[in-house]
């Protein structure tokens, strides 16, 4: 049974102070990370795509802007594009939507959240990092709802700890870690790695 | 019916049922009303409709589908849902500076334009392109047809009226799209809304129309489409794109959202790319 990963997927969302958050954390993702990674960072509706840019400047996986329909894969991480929805389809498969801003914002965390929890059900990592307002925290618990596993960002280590407070005030998440706690997680053996094996 | 779609084997039970669910209110819409859904994409129609019922304080989406058959009002209100009206005037002014730039001049060769607005929204877009040909000086020989699928926000779009609180955005869109006129001169300001000179109606017709389930009405020069088609899977979206094609004359334009593209539909290979970034192709050949 060791064969069938246990999670499918990460999704991640970051507010204010997420630039430098996913600047630490991104890095330390080995390119044969076997799942793939969807992103919502709040920005501002007019940036370029600056965010993938430096992003991917300082990673080894391959960090890109997510294009309409594009099929999801392993060891790529898809930033979702300014002024738009991210959203994932049933056949893993990217779409988007401009309908209103949702938590004040667009992307927005909880739609990114509640569609991948749809596609992935409990094969789903939710994280949720810094931020200054309520965005993610209904993804959360949708999240929580379908089955996946949930972390979010201590909020004493946080640049800004609104976000990851309302988030645990709402639903307590499966673990509560700092940003390195919680990349030191992503590589843990029988997470998304799977269970090292003994050769023989 | 497309029921592979749904038959997802990691789907653990409820979500599967919501689904179910889903496709049967999908196929109900279409045979009472013929608002064809099916091949929208299902997680931004799965995110209206589920929002809807909660509004309603209904338990699930099967109980909403008795109702939805019975009261037209109740479709009234969903259709409001899962049409995305959002809109602005010079929305993304980037484009409109490109068709300045790179489209215009071409336009002016042309005895007569006409322009097909197809998922116009409220209008927004219209008027902003009746601006854009004024100035060029090609509004005149100009014909504008503007349709969507909601009567709503075609009758809305008719009274060329907006809200005045995004007039300062619009401005601010209008002067980056390459205007250089003073925008105030377009509208007539009340307390809370502006209204667009009659000027720039003249030659434009508001009609309904749905690019699932309608044809072709006329033949056009250029076809403006944003953000419609990101709400459709890959096999709508190419049916809707073979639609404007069909009604594009040879040498005419395209125009989508800065997300689309008609790279993965059959009618790629007779465009020419205009503008890359802004989504602007050219029907080079039959
Ligand atoms: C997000 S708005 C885009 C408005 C405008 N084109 C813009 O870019 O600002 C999408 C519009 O497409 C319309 N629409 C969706 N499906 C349609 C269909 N099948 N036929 C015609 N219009 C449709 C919606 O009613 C909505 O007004």
């Amino acid at each position: 049974m060791n064969s069938v990963p246990a999670y499918q997927a990460v999704v991640i969302g970051a507010s204010s102070g997420g630039l430098h958050a996913l600047k630490k954390m991104l890095p330390a993702i080995p390119r044969d990370f076997p799942c793939p990674i969807l992103i919502v960072q709040h920005i501002s509706p007019v940036s370029e795509n600056y965010l993938t840019v430096i992003l991917d400047k300082v990673s080894q996986i391959n960090i890109k802007e997510a294009d309409e329909k594009e099929p999801i894969l392993a060891g790529t991480a898809y930033v979702a594009p300014p002024d738009y929805h991210l959203l994932v389809e049933a056949d893993k498969t990217l779409s988007f939507s401009v309908e209103d801003k949702v938590n004040y914002s667009r992307p927005s965390i909880d739609v990114l959240f509640q569609t991948a929890a749809d596609a992935y059900n409990e094969h789903l990592v939710g994280i949720l990092l810094t931020g200054a307002n309520a965005d993610g925290s209904e993804g959360m618990s949708y999240i929580k709802k379908r089955g996946g596993f949930t972390i979010v960002q201590d909020p004493a280590d946080a640049e800004s700890p609104v976000m990851p407070k309302t988030a645990i005030m709402q639903q307590e998440p499966d673990m509560i870690l700092t940003l390195d706690g919680i990349i030191e997680q992503l590589l843990k053996p029988g997470f998304i790695f799977p269970e090292k094996k003994s050769h023989q | 019916m497309i029921v592979t779609s749904i038959q997802n084997p990691d789907l653990d039970d409820d979500s599967l049922v919501e689904n179910v669910e889903l496709e049967l209110l999908l196929q109900a819409v279409y045979l009472k009303y013929g608002y064809d859904f099916r091949e929208y994409s299902r997680a931004h129609i799965k995110r209206r409709v589920l929002h809807y019922i909660a509004n309603k304080r209904l338990p699930n989406i099967s109980s909403l589908q008795h109702e939805l058959l019975i009261e037209k009002k109740c479709f009234d209100e969903l259709l409001q849902e899962l049409s995305i009206n959002v809109t602005e005037m010079f929305r993304g002014p980037g484009f409109y500076k490109s068709i300045r730039e790179k489209v215009a001049g071409l336009l002016k060769t042309y005895p007569y334009i006409k322009i097909w607005h197809a998922g116009c929204s409220t209008g927004e877009e219209v008027y902003s392109m009746a601006i854009l040909l004024k100035e060029e000086g090609l509004y005149d020989r100009t014909q504008i047809y503007a349709t969507d699928f909601n009567p709503r926000v075609v009758k809305s779009a008719r009274e060329a009226t907006f809200p005045l609180k995004y007039i300062k955005e619009y401005t601010s869109n209008y002067q980056k799209s390459g205007g250089q006129e003073s925008f105030s001169d377009y509208y007539r300001a009340t307390n809370s809304s502006v209204i667009f000179d009659r000027s720039l109606t003249k030659n434009m017709v508001f009609a309904e129309h749905n690019l699932v389930t309608d044809r072709v009405f006329a033949e056009v020069n250029m076809i403006i489409s944003r953000n419609v088609l990101i709400y459709f899977n890959r096999h709508l979206q190419n049916k809707v794109l073979s639609l404007f094609d069909e009604s594009l004359s040879t040498g005419g334009f395209l125009g989508l959202g800065n997300k689309e593209t008609i790279s993965f539909s059959d009618i790629a290979p007779k465009y020419k790319i205009i503008d890359a970034r802004e989504k602007i192709y050219k029907k080079s050949h039959e």
